[in-house]
């Protein structure tokens, strides 16, 4: 259906710090629109001298929330934006928004196929949309999340994965850390590589749907190392974090 | 594609998928799953495929397998200017066919 997309005035509803680096901003939305997990908002600011800055960010709840929307935003150094909601935004602060947009990276439950989720860093906060959507509507489609990070605190939605993992039949959720593991971690501590790719996607089959999303290099790699396991590149998309820029 | 760590406009590439707010709000459309054809190579692939280049005063989309420029987008207060002689076609879904 056509829809004119509309710049509209959100609401601040609340904030949630989620690791050092991120926090999630719940936004109430007056003309409020279903979205479909993987999509995302661009986000406007304006100066009083008419200066705009705009960037794009992934939507972290699922469409079945009503009303209003998560964005859980990283703070990227000297990012106009992302630097302005972390430091400046307070609840009850108005913001302008439209979304939602994109028909690309997004994935719906009605779409049956095992789903494969690769996530560096705040790549996953367009997964998690995808992860939170699935148990709204007690899908058991076969899922794996296969997810990247520095570190242990570097981990968004760390609990909330824990608990999906045990409470969701068919989510099986991976974790790798390339610099520093948790205490006693005996699991992925790595880059992610093809060995990891073929583990954690085999019980999928070669016809899963990936979504791969991360910073350009982890992307690049994961996408690589997908077509060199089997997986058919029309299987696989991808969307790319930048450390500053429209996603930062 | 290899990537050079050290470049500056590669580590701030993004994909057509950021842009997707833009290209809506050209062809008041959602363009990120659009079929395009790279008029250098004859490389067809989504939008949100290409990669994004937009720490400029326009946006540039270029081919991920030849990295022809596909696409630019500048804005002024009043228009847009596109030049989209890097693609043979775009497609565009009919909204009747949505």
């Amino acid at each position: 259906m056509k829809r004119i997309l509309e710049w509209q005035i959100a609401t601040v509803k609340s904030i949630r710090q989620e690791t050092p680096k991120t926090k999630t901003f719940t936004l109430s939305l007056p003309n409020w629109v279903l979205h479909k997990p993987g999509q995302h908002y661009d986000v406007r600011l304006t100066a009083p001298d008419g200066y705009q800055a705009q960037r794009s960010y992934s939507i972290a709840s699922e469409p079945e929330r009503t009303g209003e929307i998560d964005l859980t935003v990283e703070r990227i150094e000297d990012g106009e934006v992302s630097s302005y909601m972390h430091e400046v935004l307070v609840v009850g602060d108005q913001i302008e928004v439209r979304g939602p947009i994109g028909g690309y990276f997004v994935w719906e439950a009605s779409m049956g196929r095992p789903i494969l989720l690769v996530a560096g860093g705040s790549g996953v906060v367009p997964l998690m949309s995808i992860i939170r959507h699935r148990a709204a509507v007690g899908s058991t489609v076969p899922m794996q999340l296969l997810y990247s990070s520095r570190t242990p605190e570097d981990v968004i939605y760390s609990n909330e994965l824990m608990r999906l993992q045990n409470s969701q039949y068919g989510l099986g959720i991976f974790f790798t850390f390339t610099r520093q593991s948790p205490a006693g971690w005996t699991s992925y501590a790595r880059r992610i590589d093809v060995p990891m790719l073929r583990e954690v996607t085999g019980p999928l089959g070669n016809k899963a749907q990936a979504y791969v999303c991360g910073p350009t290099l982890m992307v690049e790699a994961v996408a690589n190392g997908l077509l060199q396991i089997g997986l058919g590149s029309n299987l696989i998309r991808t969307e790319r974090f930048g450390p500053t820029g429209s996603i930062g | 594609m290899a990537i050079d760590r050290t470049d500056l406009n590669l580590s701030l590439m993004l994909d057509g998928n950021a842009v997707a707010g833009v290209l809506n709000e050209i062809f008041a459309l959602e363009m990120t799953a659009s079929p395009v054809e790279c008029a250098s190579c004859g490389r067809e692939g989504e939008m949100g495929t290409l990669l994004a280049f937009m720490q400029a005063p326009g946006v540039v989309l270029r081919c991920p397998v030849c990295e022809n420029t596909i696409l630019r987008i500048v804005q002024t207060p009043e228009a847009f200017y596109l030049d989209l002689r890097g693609a043979v076609y775009l497609r565009l879904k009919r909204i009747s066919a949505a």
